[in-house]
């Protein structure tokens, strides 16, 4: 049973007040606060008064209080990219003074400034496509390895970086389009057949191509761009096929829809994105990745 | 064992302290509010020992940061010091890297074990004698009783109104107080920075944030701990003597009052009428002289850090009646007991604990000796790619990538050849150093410095068989030496 009452004991025991609750005999004590908790406590209040005073507290109808401090995480942010972008500024100047990538790459300094801005620069930009390894996937290039569509000079990547590739933003961009064989009507079931074990044995460079019932139909569709001997083409953008490399797959399946339906890949003009600086970042860090020329 | 007192030599009468041990057990109440406690000076071998241990532990801690110690240019100088923005701790002639922090891992491992050691030994050694809530307590006491006066004086000045005397003893005592407090949590500031650049920063309000608010800090709890809380902090908020209990046994140094001896108590006056009456003349001299607030002769107490005092305290009562000293001294339970039925009262410090205790701290220290004199000066730590884990070159080669992490812990410049084993005809480039096939590339390492390198091995197709290839890398440093070597893996396609 509980009792409420307002009549405040005292315990003897403890020489503290009671607060007059009973339950079933038992009295609760009216302990009060420790004072240092008590202190804190006070200091806490007081603190949060000066702090409503000094730095951004309360909402408005149509905003909140600044604070007399002015203080700000938005600006102080800015702050700190304008403090990171301070320090850099002699790397920039040289960066964009640089006459060439390669005296880029050559400097001990600028390259690492280089590669630190261009693995970064790559995971926001790049990584979505080409993922996040520079591995690709099918129809997105593999960055790592030593096939270039367009190119692997510093250079030539720089470009390709700038200008993109297929899109309709920019005029400079690369462009070029395979022919869809088989949709066209350009070729014959049968000569997609012939010409995708034709292109399977240059792959295989073991010297057995020549014989092949699909040598003819090559030769008279196919070596404007992608060379005698499969070789590829560098202005065309169009891949060597007399190596392992396959953008879509290298398997017969694959090869026959590629010749059959055509196959282009589109990548933006990052130079319209991207300030020179990260371009050229880039162009030096993707060429460092291993397959750079 | 009474000695007849002679009234010509003795003094008949020992004034009796009115003094009343604070802590014991029945005294206090959970409800009651600290009763502050005026130890009173004692004279003798103790105190002796411990104002030596006082200095000398004030000296390591005040003069360590400002001993110099030449490493050669480009690394500081400060023998001991914790440099965390360049990530090395240096202790005079070893020089700690992050990842080598085991070091002082195992350092703390031995100052546990070498307590445990102490401990069992000789009780709380570490609380009574080193410990810097004791130290630093002690000298708070100390300056306490050059301005306020000692025990009764301070009493008096307690309860006395307030006055012009007591305004100005308060005020120079706190004052002094904050002083050593600051300096206290100034020294500490001195292990993280070079010393001298810091105090002339500090000086000049140039100093960085942190440094002002770890002195406020230490200041601050300086302050409280050793000026207002003191036996409370070993009392209530130590760990440490809840914990000693596990490494103490009967045969454990304590600190103790010898009951057969003493009891029953009397006055001088007293004794020399009843012949039956023993040693202890209930002076009150030993509680008046604890610090923790309590009496000895209660027997073992938590509160009690063994700080000795009370001996000292004793023996000048003892000294003056002329009777055997150490009524309360450095015994052992079983020692005492031993002595009790006349089987001799001699310590025994060396037992299976102990000596337990001492294998594990002298394995701990062999182990740190030998890691220290093995330390290599030049390591190489070797990350595979995981994405991707091999790339495909156009003539079915496969090409692996690595970050290759070279330490350098020497304090002179190294260059490297690289080299990798494991499979035939695998060529070596290293990313910004060389991309030229047949070039030994060249990897140079600034003094006490990490330098990651981007590296490249790329294999022949069919020279490997299987998804994983083990290699190593090779590191020869092209002035001669031992090679160092890491293993690693090659990943090539799933067949």
């Amino acid at each position: 049973m509980s009792q409420q009452s307002s009549q405040r004991g005292f315990d003897d025991v403890t020489k503290t007040e009671t607060t007059g609750h009973e339950w079933d005999g038992i009295r609760e004590l009216d302990t009060p606060l420790p004072r240092w908790w008590l202190w804190i406590f006070y200091a806490c209040i007081v603190w949060s008064i000066g702090y409503w005073i000094a730095m951004p507290a309360w909402p408005t109808l149509n905003g909140y209080t600044k604070g007399i401090l002015g203080y700000s995480s938005r600006a102080s942010v800015a702050e700190d990219v304008n403090e990171a972008r301070a320090a850099q500024s002699g790397l920039r100047e040289k960066f964009l003074a640089a006459s060439s990538l390669s005296e880029i790459r050559n400097d001990a300094n600028l390259l690492e400034f280089a590669l630190a801005g261009g693995r970064s620069a790559y995971s926001v930009n790049c990584a979505t496509c080409h993922g996040s390894g520079a591995a690709g996937a099918v129809g997105y290039p593999n960055l790592n390895d030593d096939e270039w569509l367009w190119g692997g000079t510093l250079e030539q990547i720089a470009f390709t970086i700038r200008h993109g590739a297929r899109n309709d933003l920019d005029e400079q961009a690369h462009n070029s389009q395979m022919p869809a064989f088989l949709k066209d009507g350009l070729l014959t079931r049968v000569q997609v057949n012939n010409v995708a074990d034709y292109v399977l044995a240059l792959s295989r460079r073991d010297g057995s191509a020549g014989s092949l019932p699909g040598a003819v139909v090559f030769r008279e569709n196919c070596v404007v761009c992608h060379g005698d001997n499969g070789q590829g083409l560098i202005e065309q953008g169009s891949p060597a096929l007399n190596n392992d490399i396959w953008l879509y797959g290298g398997d017969r399946d694959a090869i026959l829809r590629t010749i059959s339906e055509s196959r282009r890949g589109v990548m933006p003009a990052w130079g319209r994105i991207l300030d020179e600086v990260t371009v050229k970042q880039l162009a030096v860090y993707i060429h460092s990745l291993g397959g750079g020329k | 064992m009474v000695v007849p007192l002679d009234p010509e030599v003795h003094p008949t009468e020992i004034e009796r302290i009115d003094v009343a041990p604070t802590n014991k057990r029945e005294n206090r109440s959970l409800y009651q509010a600290r009763v502050k406690i005026q130890p009173r000076l004692v004279h003798g071998t103790y105190r002796r020992l411990k104002w030596w241990i006082m200095a000398a532990t004030l000296l390591v801690y005040y003069v360590t940061p400002w001993l110099r110690w030449d490493r050669g240019p480009g690394v500081p100088d400060q023998a001991v010091l914790i440099d965390f923005p360049g990530r090395r701790f240096y202790f005079f002639f070893i020089e700690i890297w992050p990842q080598e922090f085991f070091f002082v891992a195992g350092l703390l491992i031995m100052a546990g074990i070498g307590l445990f050691l102490t401990t069992s030994v000789a009780g709380r050694l570490w609380c009574g004698y080193f410990c810097p809530q004791t130290v630093w307590t002690d000298l708070f006491i100390f300056v306490e009783r050059q301005i306020e006066g000692d025990r009764n004086a301070r009493i008096r000045l307690d309860k006395a109104p307030m006055s012009f005397d007591k305004l100005w003893r308060r005020t120079a005592k706190h004052t002094v107080w904050l002083v050593i407090a600051m300096l206290t949590g100034g020294a500490w500031i001195f292990y993280f920075a070079d010393a001298p650049t810091l105090a002339q920063g500090f000086v000049t309000l140039e100093a960085p944030g942190i440094a002002y608010m770890t002195v406020a800090a230490l200041t601050f709890t300086t302050y409280v701990l050793g000026g207002h809380m003191r036996e409370q902090v070993c009392t209530y908020m130590c760990p440490w003597p809840r914990i000693m209990g596990a490494m103490m046994d009967e045969e454990s140094l304590v600190v103790a009052y010898r009951p057969n001896r003493g009891e029953p108590r009397g006055s001088v006056k007293s004794i020399a009428a009843d012949a039956k009456l023993g040693d202890c003349v209930d002076c009150n001299a030993c509680v008046a002289a604890c610090p923790m607030g309590i009496d000895i002769r209660d027997g073992q107490q938590l509160e009690c850090i063994t700080c000795a005092l009370c001996i000292d305290a004793c023996d000048e009562v003892m000294d003056k009646l002329g009777r055997p000293l150490r009524l309360i001294g450095y015994a052992s339970l079983a020692g005492e007991h031993r002595a009790a039925i006349g089987k001799g009262g001699d310590v025994r410090p060396i037992r299976p604990r102990t000596l337990a205790y001492f294998a594990a701290w002298s394995l701990a220290g062999l182990i740190m000796l030998y890691a220290l004199v093995t330390r290599p000066e030049i390591e190489v730590n070797v990350l595979h790619d995981r994405n991707p884990l091999f790339v495909k070159l156009s003539d079915g080669a496969i090409r692996n990538a690595y970050s290759v992490k070279i330490l350098n812990k020497s304090y002179a410049t190294r260059s490297f050849n690289i080299a990798a084993d494991g499979i035939p005809g695998a060529v070596v480039s290293v990313v910004g150093v060389s991309g030229v096939a047949g070039v030994v590339p060249v990897l140079t390492v600034d003094p006490d410095s990490l330098r990651s390198f981007r590296v490249h091995v790329t294999a022949p197709a069919k020279s490997f068989e299987g998804v994983s290839t083990d290699i190593a890398f090779s590191l020869h440093d092209i002035n001669g030496g031992d090679a160092v070597h890491a293993e690693t893996i090659f990943r090539g396609a799933e067949k």
